[in-house]
């Protein structure tokens, strides 16, 4: 081969530009084929300063010096080709000498470059990933500003002068990769005007030819966007506090970039405030699991006086216990204390109480025997004037007091609850039922006690007429179906074999 | 409430969306705009256009047409039952975002659901009508992601797979009892029905476009699904053997697991703890050893402990190599590839690197420290030129000695 030749002393090769590949291969091409060994050449790639040193030594590649050297052609395989077009984009000014050692060794060893524990293999794979996270990174943090194209106009998202805007960007990146990327932005957006500017170059679209113009300063670029403003808005609402993971934020998105992407600028914020936005949110309802299960009827009653744990335990008005004894066969769970309730501190005892009593004893059922108490516990309401009215309790409300309800029913075991209104059903089922359509039929909960659901009397007392007759009588139905199921249930209770359906 | 503002909405919508793990934009048809008729370009790797600090990466404008929702799902913050605030945006919003958005390089594409507004056939059809209008009125080429609703009506999401390029249907629960628990008005017959049918659009057209260039394309992206970890009680175990079911059974390209995040205004019928992030992590990491790594499901499962549950301070593949001690030690030199695939600590591109060098080379412990991460942690398990684990191996301390060392991986653990 040619490398019998004399080799020169000291060699530099200097090529266009530092990310011209094809000027570096030209050269190397050439260096190969006269037999010059990687030790004895200088690289210079017009960008590293220090060009002249050596300049007196530099032996550009001419017709002379070739002859008789040229016949065996220089070989490069396809791997390594397609990873030194990437390397050479890399900022390290050694790369070419690397490119250049791989070559040589590459006229010998064609298959080099699949030996991926060799070391020269390794380090141009290294630069090569390298250079292939830039330009993913440029890809992913270019963010364009829009010109409008005319003065003044509308900065609504969608308008038309989105489409005929100018699109600015700032961008740094860390190697040579701006021409590399062009044809990506290109393919992407090639229906809209836009640049790209960078310290080393900058880059032009007109929507048909791309332009390459000098290098550019950040002020170049337009300091302001309206949409900015709403991609910022996103970006902090996207965040879960929940699960902060900085680190796995940094690792993708280095800090250096930071100064060029608008949502950065919410970063701190958002990670000092995830903290305490999570533990205020588990603060404010992890006492409700953490308490110790009351083990008596007494100690709910002053469980509840106390609870705090949901916005009507905290307005100031007293707790109202259930009512009955531990043993109970029926349960019978309304919605939330009224005012009359909250007053004499018992459940059902205003206008409703006594519309149910009149019911419970047409329909033979003994409220004295049964156990009596509510969805929550304590009486929600608006003021107006003097007048205290009644407000729902909301759902989140209802499954928080669910925790007192469920201690209830563990102490009190009862065989059939009766759930007026679609708060009780929502106590008791974990969602809200279509009582309408559910009424009828006869449930069962999870720990197997027979569910009737019905209407609140409440609901009874806002009707009249015609209507409060027919829901009346339903009502009256749904009782007797009470106290139907209550029968048989005792006739069943002596063989626990014939009891549910 | 209508004339709150288009980046009040945005906000409550985007916050509302946020439970969704999936943002991915890869694995489409390869489009451009260099016809300069149309916006956008989709390549086979998506794009990360911004990380958050929970460590997510931020691909796709990922919202909700509307956090309305007549279901009362417990885990979900925008159940009927939530106190959280409303919001709606109309189809057009939406779009125009979208377009404003990528425009500006922030995002690859659009990532749309919604909570069920009137019916679920209402609801679909804006979700149809967003992507209808970005495709067609103003050609749009980037990434469209369209989470189905299962009750909707077929016609529907027929159309839905052939705008999108990914269609998902979340199976929400990886048991059908914790999905009757936790999302009464769901039913799993359905949803499992309706991946089946995408599955099936997605063959058909794969196999039309075989035989005629222009016939439709449906979902070019597939379809995925996403099951939430500690709302109901399911072990490690019942989860990848429900992931493997589906993956066979639907075709999916994935499997998201998203870790029950406490959530503001939280029904009381949940855990009010979450279960720690490193268990979704973990089935993370047992999804990728089934997916690349020839781990059949019950593989997997033999890496749980006795009550299901993989362990969190090794991974799984490490937790399997222990159990499994007599498969090891493995020779880098002579096994295949199968068996370098199960050593802990080599990853996919670790074994192609070793199968390649050793081509050309017999391999020592210095060419094994170029190609790999850290080779302290793969001594035990493999045997070179110049190595041999002697007693490693039976040393009852292994685990002890190769588990990271213990630290507080949360604040809130």
């Amino acid at each position: 081969m040619s490398r019998a030749a004399p080799t020169p002393a000291f060699v530099t090769a200097t090529i266009a530009a530092p990310d011209d590949f094809e000027s570096w291969r030209d050269a190397a091409r050439d260096l190969v084929r006269r037999g010059v060994p990687p030790g004895v050449v200088s690289w210079q790639d017009g960008e590293s300063g220090g060009a002249d040193l050596f300049g007196a030594l530099s032996a550009p590649a001419s017709a002379e010096t070739v002859s008789g050297a040229n016949e065996t052609p220089v070989r490069a395989s396809k791997a390594f080709v397609e990873q030194a077009r990437l390397a050479i984009l890399h900022r390290d000014p050694a790369r070419l000498d690397l490119l250049y050692s791989l070559l040589w060794r590459l006229q010998d060893k064609p298959r080099l470059c699949e030996d991926p524990a060799d070391p020269e293999v390794l380090a141009l794979a290294a630069l090569v990933k390298q250079v292939r996270r830039d330009i993913h990174k440029m890809r992913a943090f270019v963010r364009f500003r829009a010109v409008p194209s005319e003065p003044g106009s509308s900065d609504q998202p969608g308008s038309s002068e989105e489409a005929d805007a100018h699109y600015v960007a700032w961008f740094e990146p860390e190697h040579r990769i701006e021409r590399h990327n062009a044809r990506f932005f290109v393919d992407r957006f090639a229906s809209q005007r836009w640049s790209i500017l960078t310290p080393r170059l900058s880059l032009h679209w007109d929507g048909e030819v791309l332009g390459e113009g000098p290098a550019a300063r950040r002020e170049d670029a337009p300091g302001e966007d309206a949409t900015e403003d709403l991609w910022r808005g996103y970006y902090r609402s996207i965040f879960n506090p929940a699960r902060l993971k900085v680190g796995a934020m940094v690792k993708e998105m280095p800090r250096r970039y930071w100064k060029n992407l608008p949502e950065a600028r919410e970063i701190a914020d958002l990670v000092a405030g995830a903290q305490r936005r999570e533990a205020a949110m588990i603060a404010s309802g992890a006492d409700a699991f953490a308490a110790p299960v009351p083990q008596g009827l007494e100690e709910i009653a002053a469980g509840i006086g106390a609870c705090t744990r949901c916005p009507i335990g905290c307005n100031g008005t007293r707790a109202v216990p259930g009512e009955g004894a531990a043993g109970a066969r029926l349960m019978i769970l309304g919605e939330q204390p009224g005012d009359n309730e909250e007053i004499a501190a018992r459940p059902f005892v205003g206008p409703a109480g006594q519309l149910l009593d009149r019911h419970l004893r047409e329909a033979g059922i003994d409220r004295e025997r049964a156990y009596v108490t509510n969805a929550t516990k304590h009486f929600k309401f608006t003021r107006q004037g003097k007048r205290r009215l009644h407000q729902n309790p909301t759902a989140h409300e209802i499954d928080t007091c669910r925790w007192w309800l469920d201690a209830e029913r563990a102490l009190v075991r009862p065989r059939l609850i009766l759930a007026l209104g679609a708060s009780a059903g929502r106590a008791l089922l974990g969602r809200t039922p279509a009582l309408a359509r559910e009424r009828d039929a006869l449930h069962r909960t999870g720990d197997g006690t027979a569910l009737k659901l019905s209407v609140h009397p409440s609901y009874l007392l806002r009707l009249d007429g015609e209507a409060r007759a027919r829901e009346e009588a339903r009502f009256a139905a749904d009782l007797r179906a009470v106290a139907e199921a209550l029968q048989a249930e005792m006739v069943s209770g002596i063989d626990p074999s014939t009891g549910s359906d | 409430m209508l004339d709150r503002s288009i980046s009040d909405r945005l906000n409550i919508l985007a916050d509302a969306a946020k439970y969704d793990a999936s943002c991915a934009s890869s694995g489409t048809s390869k489009r451009n705009s260099r016809d300069g008729r149309g916006l956008g370009s989709t390549e086979g790797m998506g794009i990360c256009h911004a990380y958050a600090p929970d460590g997510r990466c931020i691909s796709l404008l990922k919202l909700l047409l509307t956090n309305h929702c007549i279901f009362d799902c417990h885990y979900c913050v925008n159940r009927k039952s939530s106190n959280v605030v409303r919001a709606k945006f109309t189809p057009r919003e939406v779009v125009d975002l979208t377009l404003a958005f990528y425009r500006r390089n922030y995002i690859e594409g659009l990532f749309l659901s919604s909570g069920i507004i009137r019916s679920s056939d209402h609801t679909m059809e804006q979700l149809v009508e967003v992507a209808r209008s970005l495709r067609e009125d103003h050609q749009f080429r980037g990434y469209i992601h369209l989470k189905t609703i299962p009750e909707a009506d077929p016609e529907l999401q027929r159309q839905a797979g052939l705008w999108a390029d990914r269609v998902s249907i979340n199976v929400e629960l990886p048991t059908s009892a914790g999905l009757e628990r936790l999302a009464p008005d769901k039913k799993a017959p359905q949803i499992e029905g309706s991946m089946g049918s995408i599955r099936s659009a997605i063959e058909e057209a794969g196999d039309a476009r075989k035989r005629f260039r222009n016939a439709p394309r449906f979902a070019p992206a597939g379809q995925s699904t996403q099951m939430i970890v500690g709302a109901d009680g399911a072990s490690d175990a019942q989860i990848v053997g429900k992931a493997s079911t589906l993956y066979t059974s639907y075709a999916l390209r994935r499997v998201y697991y998203s870790a029950f995040s406490p959530i503001p205004d939280a029904s009381a019928v949940l855990p009010l703890k979450r279960p720690p992030l490193i268990r979704e992590h973990r089935l993370y990491q047992s999804d990728w050893l089934m997916r690349f790594y020839g781990f059949a499901p019950h593989e997997v499962q033999q890496a749980t402990d006795e009550s299901g549950m993989l362990p969190l301070d090794i991974d799984p593949k490490l937790a399997w190599a222990l159990r499994f001690r007599e498969r090891f030690p493995v020779d880098l030199n002579r096994a295949p590839r199968e068996m370098l695939l199960r050593v802990p600590g080599l990853g996919t591109k670790a074994v192609g690197a070793i199968l390649a060098a050793r081509r050309h080379r017999t391999l020592r412990l210095e060419d094994l420290a170029r190609l790999t991460r850290s080779i302290a942690k793969l001594r035990p398990f493999v045997v070179t030129a110049d190595w041999r684990p002697t007693q490693l191996l039976e040393r009852a301390d292994l685990r002890a000695r190769l588990a990271p060392p213990a630290q507080q991986m949360e604040l809130f653990a």
